[in-house]
């Protein structure tokens, strides 16, 4: 029977969580109430007695000094509405698989497979509020109708001695496990309809293929062998739609394009991919020679480079935009455990260090009505915060470097980069540990979680824009702990050398990670009835395909089979061994002893055709807006400081732990008072060793409004500024590009389709370019491109947005620089070049305007000023140094002053510029490549000459005084403000997210 | 077993500060240290005995999912030790009564607190306090400064005034279940550890020098005998000076950091009290 155990707190004891509901709810929805009281639900659907449901109640539920319990009545006191929000059937319950876990250890014994707890919230609300306003309360706020139900009870109609009702969201599915088979031979329109209802994915082109593929005698022939006949099985157009999805194949990527460039001069590129971005690292591998650090690059789940002798270092930056866009909890939280999985399962596994995480949204205070299906702004980001935080916190890796861009088209749908870096030993086993390979004859054993639908079509459906049909079963909720303790277990596995290859399973599932395994021997053979389920009634395609999280395969030799089980058992792990690796040449999956697919890995892996796009640049003749410079500067900055791209995040930086493993010398957070925008983090991975890793990043997506060519530029430029700026080599460090692009397919739903594959041609172009000129390999990315929202006849196209992501080295981390002001006395200096370089700027922005001079990238300077840069830190020689970016010299003057709480006396005239500006020109301009720093005057001459011959201005000094005092062009005093003032209006923005 | 400290360190189900911790341990001179996954205690393959300093690490043993460390309590209290009739929580009592240490940081004080080994009054195991949700309702990092009991019975805030060192937590508010507990508490010098001002000078319950509404400001606490103790700030985040957030502008921080302290006092009493 089921039993239902609340929880609640003792009279007097402060709820915080309830006080934290009300306040949100007044924050999102602009609903105030008097009081929101919170109370657990456990609803346990398990043979247990009275005495011991008694126990679990008394125990592990409930807390004796500030929490009562009932069982099987109702705890609620006054309030004039409850709501009360569980999940779905299926939704992954965490807090429900630890109290089951904690029921047995109390009794000693085992749940039945049909035996679970479910958990819910109470929330008791009172104050004013109608059942509209209750309803969107629930709606809005508290649960999410994606993957929660609620049921809102109003005081009068409240059962004071039953309480809610007993529910049990179990799965129940009487449907039996079958096999459909798909006739192909049917019209276009037909072929059409097949891939939009299953989801597929799939263009007209690529359902021709497929069914030339199944009219093939030859094909018919070997898999009428296997007792199958000639038309496809459900089980094979589904594994062929992930192995060809968009999200696993790139196909825009890898398109063919005919690109004419707007001014007469046209080409065809074969694969952007292959063209831009292996080449670019083929090219800087073969100009370093010796100096060549990469060791895996684009073949496994994440980049290698070399770290040491003795270690390597793994990078792989994701995004997670369509689940989060759906529900941001959940998604963000998969975004973050599902990147750590992908250095975990690089080459034979590695120990991860570090967690990154960029976002992008609209404003959180944005007050537009918004169309159907999007969340509000506000909501994104408290989820996505959230998710990220209980997924970074939880898995025990620290999150140290990030950032928040805002941009109102984000509201279609938001960007979730999640990254994660990781160390692996530079050899296992006598092998490179970058290395791995299935052996025919390995067994194919799945480890960690159990499958669900969830997740199901996540691939495909990250592969189409956000539609009203998007599938709800797309999101799923990950699971911290259930990984952290399959990653305990697969370090020692690997440490005992108990299995030849690993991999993750993302998207696509099994489909995918089997698939791409059996790449190494040539085939397999996979028994899909043996793989463990959360609940009965899942068909054999949905087996394959179901990305539900916390698992990884593995490929374990025979002899190791036993073992590597039995260590699984002991530490509370389950592997499964779902069958073996072969060299068959066939993608082979059984269902009780059946087959279900035989398709040749050929087919699956090549046959997918080259997509062809046309790609066409306009020049779109911009003009420079006619604004006259602001009368009170002071004020011009003050607002700047406040606008959202510049704000502080701190209250965002603190909810990340992220100094956890004890590594992170440099952290989000510096100055005198712990709040500076730190530049990049700077992590110590090794506690016996100094060495150690700088990681940061570039992101400007307002500069694809005027050219994506120039975007790119400055996003490399930007990552490559903040590494440097506190110390990274700039002769050791590697690129990850993330591209989030809308739509460049041109078609009736996407009109200007080639212009944005002509953008996206571009942005790849200086992709080369610059990773050529700075030396820079890239060594793992991802792309992300339908990143549109499209219902009825709104569409909501992202900007196209890049993030350059790079990870490198510092020899000894006592050279670590940060961006605050140290003493008194010091020099102010500005390195490089001032330009007239306002378009699509912050200051511009503000002002409502786009402008034309988006700023452009000297890399031949920038490279020698950042090895400069180095040989001044090596010499420590450098107070402080902060790169110039959103809002341009004046805000890099503004924060290197207030995080250090001194002021700061400069004078405008001392600026170096290429031409005579005006003074908001050269405050705000945001030309690249451009560092703020500060020396002791001892060290004048030492510093003056190791930048001698380049881009040099002393600007003026650090005072004790604590203004910002900015004299202007013509001599006067243009800015006079106070550094509490400044900090204030940078704090103020997103204090209380 | 000769004349060597020998320190644990318990990992698994969600322990995420393991190896930080086993290098404090090193770093404080404890000749052995060992991190030991619970599944080699509860197979009984390692054995509690064999040591002489238990530390408990910080984390989120079973994801906090049932209130922070909630779970994991649970575990230690009633899962039993394979092939025999023992559980693993009479070995930790009997590592006790052999006046042995314990020092559970974050997640590892949680796990004390809630197994009732903290304060543990009159040598009593059974709960009269809890770590909560912080006053804020959230999750957060940041650094705190702690004013140390000079007449504490502590031994490993032995010699100390106070110290800076991170919290990185969202349950680290400690409520007691009466007056009279806080009372014992206080007259006994078991709260050993208090968020104060910046210098030191005196508790504090604002936010955010007191990170969490802790009663009496309390951050770490110890029971009579002075050898369990427990704390929300993690020593093991700060035994280098290149952990301290300003290290790169107060010139004068020491090589070594102040987390380090704690340690080094723990190996040094067991090796005066235990070797």
């Amino acid at each position: 029977m089921a039993w239902r155990v609340e929880v609640g707190l003792k009279e007097g004891i402060r709820d915080a969580r309830g006080e934290r509901v009300k306040r949100e709810i007044r924050e999102h929805l602009g609903i105030e109430l008097d009081q929101v009281r919170t109370i657990d639900v456990y609803t346990i659907d398990a043979d247990l007695s009275p005495e011991e449901v008694e126990a679990a109640a008394q125990g592990p539920f409930s807390d004796p000094v500030i929490q009562c319990y009932a069982v099987n009545q109702p705890l609620a006191g006054q309030f004039d509405v409850l709501i009360e929000v569980g999940f779905r059937p299926g939704v992954t319950d965490n807090i429900g698989r630890t109290s089951r876990e904690a029921i047995q250890y109390l009794t000693g014994r085992p749940f039945a497979d049909d035996e679970g707890v479910y958990t819910s919230v109470q929330y008791l609300l009172t104050g004013q509020l109608d059942e509209t306003a209750a309803e969107r309360i629930a709606a809005g706020f508290l649960g999410n109708g994606l993957i929660q139900r609620w049921t809102i009870i109003a005081e009068a109609d409240f059962d004071r001695k039953n309480g809610v009702p007993i529910t049990v969201p179990k799965v129940v599915s009487t449907a039996e496990p079958k096999v459909r088979e798909i006739d192909l031979n049917v019209s276009d329109e037909e072929l059409m309809r097949i891939s939009r209802e299953g989801v597929l994915a799939l263009n007209l082109e690529e359902m021709k293929v497929i069914q030339t593929f199944a009219n093939d005698p030859k094909n018919q022939a070997e898999r009428a062998e296997k007792g199958l006949t000639a038309g496809l099985t459900d089980v094979e157009l589904e594994a062929l739609a992930q192995t060809w999805s968009e999200h696993c194949k790139h196909k825009i990527f890898s398109a063919r394009i005919d690109y004419e460039d707007g001014e007469g001069g046209s080409e065809t590129i074969d694969s952007v991919f292959k063209t831009f971005i292996v080449g670019a690292t083929r090219d800087v591998r073969a100009a370093k020679g010796k100096k060549d650090f990469c060791l895996s690059v684009f073949k496994d789940n994440a980049g290698v480079i070399r770290f040491n002798d003795d270690w390597s270092l793994v990078f792989k930056v994701e995004t997670h935009n369509s689940p989060s866009a759906l529900d941001p909890y959940g998604g963000a939280l998969t975004g973050i455990v599902g990147v750590n999985r992908d250095p975990f399962g690089t080459g034979m596994g590695a120990r991860l260090i570090f967690n990154t995480d960029v976002f992008c949204f609209a404003s959180p205070f944005y007050g537009e009505p918004l169309p159907p299906r999007l969340l509000h702004p506000r909501r994104i980001f408290e989820g996505v915060v959230e998710g990220v935080e209980h997924g970074g916190n939880k898995s025990g890796v620290p999150t140290v470097n990030g950032s928040i861009v805002f941009d109102d088209r984000f509201a279609g749908k938001p960007l979730v980069y999640c990254g994660t870096a990781a160390l692996m030993p530079a050899e296992i086993h006598g092998q490179p540990g970058h290395v791995k390979q299935a052996r025919v004859g390995d067994r194919i054993m799945m480890v960690g979680g159990r499958i669900g639908k969830d997740g199901i079509h996540g691939a495909t459906f990250s592969s189409e824009e956000l539609h009203e049909g998007s599938p709800a079963t797309a999101v799923q909720i990950g699971d911290p702990i259930t990984q952290k303790r399959m990653f305990d277990f697969l370090i020692i596995a690997r440490d005992r050398g108990l299995y030849n290859a690993i991999t993750d399973n993302g998207a696509g599932g099994l489909s995918s990670s089997v698939g791409e395994m059996a790449e190494d021997t040539g085939g397999f053979e996979m028994h899909l009835d043996r793989a463990p389920l959360k609940y009965s009634g899942l068909q054999p395609w949905e087996i394959l395909i179901s990305e539900a999280q916390e698992r990884m395969t593995v490929a374990v030799p025979e002899s190791k089979a036993e073992e590597f089980i039995a260590l699984a058992k002991e530490m509370d792990v389950e592997a499964t061994d779902l069958g073996v690796f072969t060299d068959s040449g066939h993608y082979h999956c059984l269902y009780d002893g059946k087959t279900v697919t035989y398709l040749p890995m050929e087919f699956l892996h090549k046959g997918v055709p080259q997509l062809k796009l046309k790609a066409r640049w306009e020049n779109r003749n911009y003009e420079e807006p006619e604004v006259n410079q602001p009368l009170d500067m002071d004020a011009t900055l003050r607002h700047l400081l406040g606008r959202l791209n510049i704000c502080s995040k701190e209250s965002v930086v603190r909810r990340y732990d992220h100094e956890v493993q004890a590594g992170t010398v440099l952290k989000p957070l510096v100055g005198v008072a712990n709040d500076g925008p730190a530049d990049a983090a700077m992590v110590r991975p090794l506690p016996d060793s100094f060495e150690g890793v700088v990681v940061a990043h570039g992101i400007t997506p307002r500069y694809s409004d005027i050219d994506t060519y120039h975007m790119m530029a400055c996003a490399i430029d930007e990552g490559l500024r903040n590494y440097v700026a506190v110390g990274g080599n700039i002769d050791h460090v590697a690129g990850l590009d993330n591209f989030c692009w809308c739509d460049p397919v041109q078609s009736d739903r996407t009109p200007d389709g080639e212009y944005k594959a002509a953008q996206l041609v571009r942005a790849n172009k200086a992709l080369y370019d610059y990773c050529l000129a700075f030396g820079v390999p890239l060594i793992s990315g991802k792309d992300s491109m339908k990143n549109d929202y499209q219902i009825g006849d709104t569409k909501i196209s992202i900007p196209p947005t890049v993030l350059f992501s790079v990870i490198g080295k510092i020899a000894d981390i006592r050279k670590g620089v940060t961006m605050d002001a140290k003493r008194s006395g010091d020099l102010v200096y500005l390195l490089g070049i001032t330009r007239n370089e306002l378009g699509a700027s912050e200051y511009y922005d503000m002002l409502g305007h786009l402008g034309k001079n988006v700023p452009a990238v000297d890399a031949a300077s920038a490279l020698q000023r950042y090895r400069s840069l180095n040989q001044a830190q090596k010499r420590d020689l450098l107070a402080s140094c902060h790169d110039l970016s959103d809002g341009g010299l004046g805000v890099a003057l503004a924060e290197t002053a207030f995080a250090g709480g001194f002021g700061m006396h400069v004078d405008l005239r001392k600026v170096k510029c290429d031409e005579v500006l005006r003074e908001d020109a050269v405050l705000f301009s945001e030309s690249a490549s451009r560092l703020l720093v500060t020396v002791k005057p001892e060290n004048k001459a030492a510093f003056e000459n190791i930048f001698a011959g380049q881009d040099l201005s002393l600007l003026g000094t650090v005072n004790e005084d604590r203004e910002l005092r900015i004299v202007g062009l013509g001599g006067e005093i243009l800015v006079r403000s106070h550094i509490d003032d400044l900090k204030e209006a940078w704090q103020a923005p997103l204090r209380e997210m | 077993m000769s004349k060597q400290v020998r320190a644990i360190v318990i990992a698994g189900n969600g322990t995420n500060c393991e190896r930080e911790t086993a290098h404090a341990c090193r770093l404080a001179g404890a000749e052995v240290v060992d991190i030991v996954h619970i599944s080699e205690l509860l197979n009984g393959r390692v054995l509690l005995q064999d040591y002489h300093f238990l530390n408990l690490a910080g984390g989120f043993l079973d994801g906090d999912d049932l209130g922070s460390a909630k779970a994991g309590a649970n575990r230690l209290l009633h899962a039993p030790i394979k092939e025999s009739n023992e559980h693993l929580s009479e070995h930790l009592r009997k590592f006790i009564a052999d006046g042995k240490l314990i020092m559970g940081v974050c997640n590892g004080f949680q796990l004390m607190v809630k197994m009732g080994l903290l304060p543990a009054l009159g040598g009593d195991f059974t709960q009269h306090a809890t770590l909560t949700f912080n006053d804020n309702g959230r999750f957060e990092d940041r650094w705190v400064y702690l004013k140390a009991d000079p007449d504490s019975p502590c031994i490993f805030t032995r010699g100390l005034e106070g110290m800076t060192l991170p919290v990185r937590h969202g349950e680290g508010k400690l409520v007691v279940d009466g007056e009279a507990t806080l009372a014992s508490i206080e007259e006994k010098h078991l709260g050993v550890l208090k968020y104060s001002l910046p210098d030191y000078s005196a508790p504090t319950q604002e936010y955010p020098l007191n990170p969490n509404g802790s009663i009496a400001a309390i951050a770490g606490l110890c029971d009579e005998t002075g050898r369990l103790f427990g704390l929300m700030p993690h020593p093991e985040a700060y035994v280098h000076r290149t952990h301290h957030p300003r290290w790169t502008r107060e010139e004068d921080l020491p090589e070594e950091g102040m987390g380090l302290w704690l340690y080094q006092n723990a190996v040094r009493f067991i090796r005066d009290e235990l070797l």
